[in-house]
């Protein structure tokens, strides 16, 4: 069931002009995709995996449009050469809203291996990180937005458990 | 025919159309042959053309002409799905099947042992999907840029490559006059 957080987050997406979104699902995202399956106004084409997502992206952003991928953090683990050789070589805006799995409130032992690697990831590939752990932290959401528009670059808005649930 | 023999065949087709172009030797002898600013070079990333291509035909309503390989497709597999669940009338996805890796020395590829691309992608949703020659390639690009529907086209040639240089074109600039045949 989706929460009003959930709502807040596609709203604010699709004022800022997003119009084209794939994903790739995670727990922590299944309420921003049910309510982007309900939003007309956004294009959803699921992807398989988020390296091919990432290039769907990069040909709706040709094609006029204004991508974003949402997208859980082990998967970080997939892109990163689709990042610095399609999405940062080519300069595509592209903000990527990412489940923070494996942090405080985590179930599962094996996702806290990729969340110690999330941000040294991000990092290493000098993209611009946002962490969300407190809802009154998306309200920033609007201005990550705008800014990869801006900079013609990837952005990571990483969104951790506690953030989830005190949304919830 | 080689892969560049193609190519050549396909040049009056597909010059004037949005094309979107696999990674290593497929783009440098599509530079060499006729370098248009309606092509998209892939410079990076293997297995994502047909990814490209898809996204750029959902946007917007002109052909779009995506070459890819078997090694390529093989390598971005779920794309065949993606692809047959969310079919673009104005997207044709040319696999150029020389049953080899031909930007790394020709190693085989499974496409070129047992697995059958046109049957996955048949698998996988796309309805209008066909195996060709390398001579009946160029009319089947034709045909499938001006029909309605989406078409994959699994065309059976032999491995080889000829000797081209790598394109040294800036990244941003085939982008910008890319999306700028876009917009036209």
């Amino acid at each position: 069931m989706a929460t009003e957080m959930d709502h807040q987050i596609v709203k604010d997406l699709k004022a800022a002009g997003i119009d084209y979104i794939t994903s790739v699902p995670c727990k922590q995202l299944a309420g921003v995709i049910e309510v982007l399956d309900e939003t007309p106004e956004i294009m959803h084409m699921p992807s398989n995996k988020e390296d091919e997502g990432m290039g769907l992206c990069a040909g709706a952003f040709m094609g006029g449009m204004k991508p974003a991928i949402v997208m859980q953090n082990t998967a970080l683990g997939v892109v990163v050469n689709t990042l610095a050789t399609l999405i940062q070589f080519y300069q595509i805006p592209l903000p990527m809203l990412i489940s923070y799995r494996g942090e405080v409130g985590e179930p599962v032992a094996c996702q806290v291996e990729m969340a110690l690697h999330t941000k040294a990831i991000l990092n290493q590939l000098h993209i611009p990180t946002y962490h969300f752990h407190k809802p009154e932290d998306a309200a920033e959401l609007p201005g990550i937005l705008e800014y990869a528009q801006m900079a013609s670059k990837p952005v990571a808005i990483l969104c951790d458990a506690s953030f989830w649930r005190a949304s919830a | 025919m080689i892969r560049n023999d193609v190519f050549q065949t396909l040049k009056p087709i597909i010059s004037e159309h949005l094309v979107v172009c696999n990674i290593g030797a497929p783009s440098q002898e599509l530079h060499a042959m006729d370098d248009q600013p309606s092509n998209f070079y892939m410079l990076g990333t293997m297995g994502l053309a047909s990814s490209i291509g898809l996204g750029l035909a959902a946007a917007q309503d002109k052909p779009v002409v995506a070459i890819d390989g078997d090694g390529s497709v093989l390598t971005n597999l779920g794309t065949l799905a993606t692809i047959g669940s969310n079919p673009h009338g104005n997207f044709t996805l040319l696999i150029i099947d020389n049953g080899s890796y031909g930007s790394t020395g020709d190693q085989p590829t499974y496409a070129g042992m047992k697995t059958d691309l046109a049957a996955v992608a048949k698998a996988c949703g796309t309805e209008n999907v066909q195996t060709v020659s390398a001579e009946d390639t160029a009319a089947a690009v034709q045909a499938a840029i001006a029909s309605d529907e989406m078409t994959i086209i699994v065309s059976k040639c032999e491995s080889g490559n000829v000797k081209v240089p790598v394109i040294k074109t800036n990244p941003i600039v085939i982008r910008e006059r890319f999306m700028e045949e876009v917009r036209r």
